[in-house]
């Protein structure tokens, strides 16, 4: 599998979730002069785009994201996420957590099953960053961040192959597999199924690079064409306008990535109850993860490399809810199946002497070989606490 | 360098020690001596060449072949005996680099068929007649001994990810992300020689990315596929 695929996963994503903050921000939005104290007002969310932006583009932190390495499992990954939607006055609750996240991993899935070229990824990141600029407009500082990272991209993917980008693309759609939960933006659209898959529309342009299906030319060993006849291949596609802009500024062409959601939109998602792929899903959770242990290291550098600026001074954190209303969050919290469920981890770098004493006791009752352990490692300190949650 | 694990029934499991993991092996028809050849691409673009013998668990690493500077994505072999052609296997990589051998006692690189800057995922081989997949969703047929290109097919709108063959027909089937499977009838012209194709038939697996197809019977009349999210294996029969 490759191992350049972080880079493109973790952007998209956060770009996806920016999207959906800003859709509920928006929404939820009173004017100024009208606010209650507990009230989301423009400049809260400007505010708020502006904390989670400028920390997830942070240089330590794309430092370690652009490091060649695995891409580890959705729960990790959400982990993250988790993190980087508590760097602004926002908060969240699990449910509303758990929603964004499945909104998220659903529409970047949509776009890497979508591209047209394997290559085409690498214009749906840009797509998300030209968007995320546009966030930003008022702070040069966050911009020059984004565009640094606009050229780490180009440099990481600029001079790779097809058949590196093919990889590329088989590695995410792993990372997606089995995944169906219904999303109400793309049934209404019928970019999606009911039953959960994706609709593979077999019409419109083909990719940059393709030629249209239904020809077949012969030729003679001299390489002249003697003879070309037509077949009926089944689809209805047209030759592709023009191949997208991979500069700083351009015309993308793809559309794959840019913000679907518009103001007036609630966007809902339902959980496939009842479908027979959660099988599939329910195995995946009770297998212990050999991984475990390169996870959490994984976790801990990427988070060491986000700088979470924490507010000053005693100010409320304003709650957001992903749900209409907080009746149904609290019923979304209780009915989520169980497979769905993704479990948090809660990595605490403190210094608490208490804290070691128990960490101690823990890492005691796990002992399985005679010998005690002198000295553990930072990743099985972490292991323990996970087993103790 | 390269340690077999076990062996069952021409299935075989490989561990290799070294930084290049295979990418995929295919038993070979016998050799004139009678015992088997294995080859195996690997990511570094090197063939591996292992000798199989009759009787007895000793497999031997015969020879590394080099031709490919990219990961082998495919190999097809045929047995050259009692043909006029004398090509026995050709080799396919990520850049679309295509590379013909004739066995013997070692394997002798023919000729090489270049990329046009897509992979080459899947390539058959079939009385003389390369058939390559393309990842521009392009089917192209070469003469094998000479490399020459006598067909091109655009045949579908996405990357190929498998092509087959029911040798019995000349029949060829090839797959690909566009949810499309078709099939094709291979053959040569009785005045020329020229390798000439017709289509036979389409199908449109709704909305499923295709990534693995196969003809269930020699003769080509019925197949299967797999594709990405589907839990099952689909089958289709000709009526």
């Amino acid at each position: 599998m490759s191992m350049r695929t972080l880079p493109l996963l973790f952007l998209n994503l956060g770009g996806e979730m920016l999207y959906i903050l800003d859709q509920r921000l928006r929404a939820q939005n009173i004017p100024v002069d009208k606010a209650r104290k507990d009230e989301w007002t423009e400049v809260d969310r400007k505010r708020v785009l502006n904390d989670i932006i400028s920390t997830m583009f942070s240089r330590k932190f794309m430092e370690e994201l652009f490091k060649p390495q695995e891409l580890y499992s959705k729960k990790a990954l959400r982990t993250v996420y988790d993190r980087l939607a508590h760097a602004s006055i926002m908060r969240l609750n699990q449910a509303s957590m758990d929603k964004l996240y499945d909104l998220m991993t659903m529409a970047f899935k949509y776009q890497v099953l979508l591209c047209p070229r394997p290559k085409d990824v690498l214009l749906v990141t840009f797509n998300h960053l030209d968007a995320i600029k546009g966030f930003i407009q008022d702070s040069p500082t966050i911009l020059h961040q984004v565009d640094e990272t606009f050229r780490q991209l180009t440099e990481t993917y600029g001079g790779l192959s097809a058949g590196e980008f093919q990889l590329i693309r088989q590695t995410l759609l792993i990372f997606f597999q089995d995944l169906h939960i219904r999303v109400s933006i793309f049934l209404k659209e019928r970019v999606q199924s009911s039953n959960g898959r994706f609709v593979l529309p077999v019409s419109g342009p083909v990719p940059w690079g393709t030629e249209v299906p239904g020809v077949i030319r012969m030729f003679n060993k001299k390489g002249e064409e003697i003879r070309k006849i037509e077949f009926k291949h089944g689809g209805n596609y047209v030759a592709a306008l023009r191949e997208g802009s991979f500069e700083l500024h351009g015309d993308r062409v793809l559309k794959l990535g840019t913000n679907m959601y518009s103001v007036n939109r609630p966007v809902e998602t339902h959980m496939s109850g009842a479908s027979k792929n959660l099988a599939s899903r329910t195995q995946e959770s009770i297998a212990p993860n050999p991984l475990a242990k390169e996870e959490l290291n994984f976790l801990a550098r990427l988070m060491g490399g986000m700088e979470i600026k924490k507010p000053s001074g005693p100010e409320p954190g304003f709650r957001l809810n992903l749900f209409t209303t907080d009746e149904e969050e609290e019923q979304a919290a209780l009915t989520r199946p169980e497979e769905l469920s993704y479990e948090v981890i809660n990595i605490q770098a403190t210094q608490d002497q208490r804290r070691n004493e128990e960490l101690a006791r823990i890492m005691g009752e796990f002992e399985i070989t005679e010998q005690p352990r002198s000295s553990a490692s930072k990743g099985d300190d972490l292991l323990a606490m996970m087993d103790g949650l | 360098k390269g340690i077999i694990t076990c062996i069952s029934c021409f299935q075989i499991h490989f561990l290799f020690s070294g930084s290049t993991p295979p990418i995929n092996t295919f038993p070979h028809g016998p050799t004139i001596s009678g015992a088997l050849v294995l080859a195996a691409g690997t990511w570094s673009g090197q063939v591996l060449v292992f000798d199989i013998p009759a009787k007895g668990p000793n497999i031997v690493l015969s020879e590394e072949l080099a031709g490919h500077q990219t990961p082998v994505t495919d190999i097809a072999t045929e047995s050259a005996q009692g043909q006029d052609c004398v090509v026995d296997m050709v080799t396919a990589d990520d850049s679309g680099l295509l590379c013909v051998w004739r066995s013997g006692p070692e394997f002798t690189l023919l000729t090489c068929i270049p990329g046009f800057g897509v992979p080459c995922p899947s390539v058959q081989l079939w009385q003389g007649i390369i058939a390559a997949g393309y990842g521009n969703g392009q089917i192209r047929l070469y003469e094998a001994t000479t490399g020459t290109l006598h067909v091109q097919i655009n045949a579908h709108a996405r990357a190929i990810c498998a092509l087959d063959l029911a040798p019995e027909m000349g029949k060829l089937l090839s797959a690909a992300e566009d949810t499309f499977v078709h099939i094709w009838k291979l053959s040569r012209s009785p005045e020329s020689g020229y390798i000439e194709v017709e289509h036979c038939h389409g199908e449109c697996v709704f909305d499923t990315q295709v990534c693995g197809a196969r003809f269930c019977d020699p003769s080509g009349n019925s197949f299967a596929v797999t594709g990405y999210d589907l839990a099952e294996i689909l089958r289709f029969s000709s009526v």
